[in-house]
């Protein structure tokens, strides 16, 4: 049987993790809306909500609240439990990335607890593959949702969708692996332990590429502006998700912003350092003492606080495109994946690779 | 005795949604089965502590191969799918050749030895096993490794071949 300490050791390592990134997740999947809707309004030189709360901050409580009260309408001639799980598939697909994924170094918070612990709830070894797997896996989901409905708009949107995302799958495998030949690891702690030197978005010449392909891919596989075809409401009503309504509709909404969050920590991870703090060239210019003063202040601020800036700065990244860019064609949509980002990553990776068996990387 | 708690677990439910996607009538439920069997399959991998051949085995048969599975399937009529009738004249040769390889499979593991029971963990090794794995396909086996990968390529041709239109056309 488990005794004291080992009940308190699963505590620890497990439940307090599990917890807490429950919370980071629920907040941020109401929060997030917000954001965007504010974001977007003062691009478009408006205020957005402001009616509930201080400048709406109680608005996405408004709406859970809605979403949970409207009635949950499953169409006649829909496939019931194809229907009803296929905003979970998402859902769960979404979650069990950010399960893998580290936000900082083990911790003791300050002193404040008796030994460090872990800020993951699980260090696979593999745990980028995992993310790989999980991402893909979620695109049945999608087709899930649009072939369930029995409508035609739905059914378009679930195909768009999947083309799309089995197309920008392949673009994104290879920047990530190239990522992986830099760092020689496939475990994400370690790929940020490797870019303690430099960050891999500035490790010419193959860094800025790949950067360049991931974050592509990211906005494509997360089906946002200017990628969004397959909720293109011009021509698709709402694509997959038209039939949805209530709790259903708000899953779909909670797993597109948990997927921009698992792309924004990825894209920090992989090439912004995750939790490293920015530094000022320090091999060249870091002996100048206030540049030395900087940068000490600059590594004083907790390792969390970084990778979270970084992921809110991709987060707002993707809410820019969405006020600045129009929607591709769909033939561009294809052309773009299969003609310039297939063989400009599969290049990517043929250089990263005789870097690295040269030893210049 | 946890462990031979989740590997029941992954065994039943592989069994069950096994039976399920060659029982259902709906090309897309059967679908669905599949993957619920290639997500348990996945799990069994990593009780295993092959977390590589875990992720591996949901990144190229749960995302890449059963996606194509359900383009086609949902390409086809399903309504007419499913009231299709279930077998032909040749049933008795198809229940035949089944049998037969059920009996050879059935035979295979009865005559093999397992180092451990089931549910146990028998791999330990220090990584992931990405590393072994890699050194013995790049290695040791790399001859047979690109065998395999020049054998899907000609598959490949093949299929471009196939749908290709002609000129005449």
């Amino acid at each position: 049987m488990l005794d004291m300490n080992q009940l308190l050791h699963y505590v620890f390592t497990l439940g307090i993790p599990v917890a807490v990134l429950l919370a980071f997740i629920l907040a941020n999947a109401v929060y997030l809306q917000l954001m965007e809707r504010k974001v977007l309004a003062h691009m478009q030189g408006r205020l957005g909500p402001m009616r509930t709360g201080w400048h709406g901050l109680l608005q996405p409580i408004a709406d859970s609240v809605k979403f949970l009260m409207k009635e949950d309408i499953i169409p006649a001639k829909a496939d019931k439990w194809v229907f009803s799980l296929a905003p979970f598939i998402l859902l769960v697909m979404a979650f069990g990335s950010m399960v893998i994924i580290p936000y900082g170094p083990p911790t003791d918070f300050f002193g404040l607890l008796p030994k460090k612990v872990p800020l993951w709830v699980s260090n696979l070894n593999v745990g980028i593959l995992f993310v790989l797997a999980f991402s893909s896996v979620g695109t049945y989901g999608v087709i899930m949702a649009g072939w369930a409905s029995n409508n035609k708009y739905s059914l378009m949107g679930g195909f768009r969708s999947a083309a799309q995302m089995i197309s920008y799958e392949i673009p994104m495998a290879f920047s990530i692996i190239t990522v992986v030949l830099m760092s020689g690891s496939l475990n994400l702690s370690d790929i940020v332990n490797a870019q303690t030197d430099r960050w891999f978005v500035v490790a010419l010449p193959v860094g800025p590429v790949a950067f360049f392909l991931y974050l592509m891919s990211g906005i494509a596989e997360t089906n946002r502006v200017p990628f969004d075809l397959p909720e293109a409401e011009s021509e698709l009503v709402a694509g997959y998700f038209t039939e949805y309504s209530g709790i259903r509709f708000g899953m779909f909404y909670m797993a597109e912003y948990m997927n921009m969050i698992v792309v924004s920590l990825l894209a920090s991870i992989m090439f912004l350092g995750g939790w490293l703090p920015v530094q000022i060239l320090p091999h060249t210019l870091g002996h100048i003492a206030p540049i030395a003063f900087i940068n000490k202040l600059l590594a004083a601020i907790p390792p969390t606080i970084w990778l979270l800036g970084k992921l809110y700065f991709f987060i707002f990244f993707y809410m820019w495109l969405r006020a600045t860019l129009p929607r591709y064609r769909y033939d561009q949509l294809m052309s773009i994946s299969w003609k310039i980002l297939l063989p400009l990553s599969l290049g990517t990776l043929l250089v990263a690779a005789g870097m690295k068996q040269m030893g210049w990387l | 005795m946890v462990n031979q708690v989740i590997f029941f677990y992954f065994a039943v439910v592989i069994l069950a949604s096994a039976i399920l996607t060659i029982t259902q009538k709906n090309p897309i439920h059967s679908v669905m089965f599949m993957l619920l069997l290639f997500f348990h399959i996945a799990g069994v991998f990593v009780l295993l502590n092959a977390e590589f051949l875990a992720a591996v085995q949901l990144i190229v048969y749960a995302g890449a191969i059963l996606i194509l599975y359900l383009f086609v399937v949902m390409l086809l009529n399903v309504d007419r799918e499913s009231t299709a009738a279930r077998a032909n004249r040749f049933w008795p040769w198809m229940a035949g050749f089944g049998a037969l390889i059920a009996a050879e499979v059935i035979l295979l593991i009865a005559r093999g030895t397992f180092p451990s029971e089931a549910g146990q963990q028998p791999m330990r090794l220090a990584g992931s096993g990405v590393k072994e794995l890699g050194e013995l396909l790049y290695q040791k086996y790399l001859v047979p490794f690109e065998v395999a990968s020049i054998i899907l390529l000609v598959g490949l041709v093949g299929a471009v071949m196939l749908a290709k239109k002609r000129a005449s056309d």
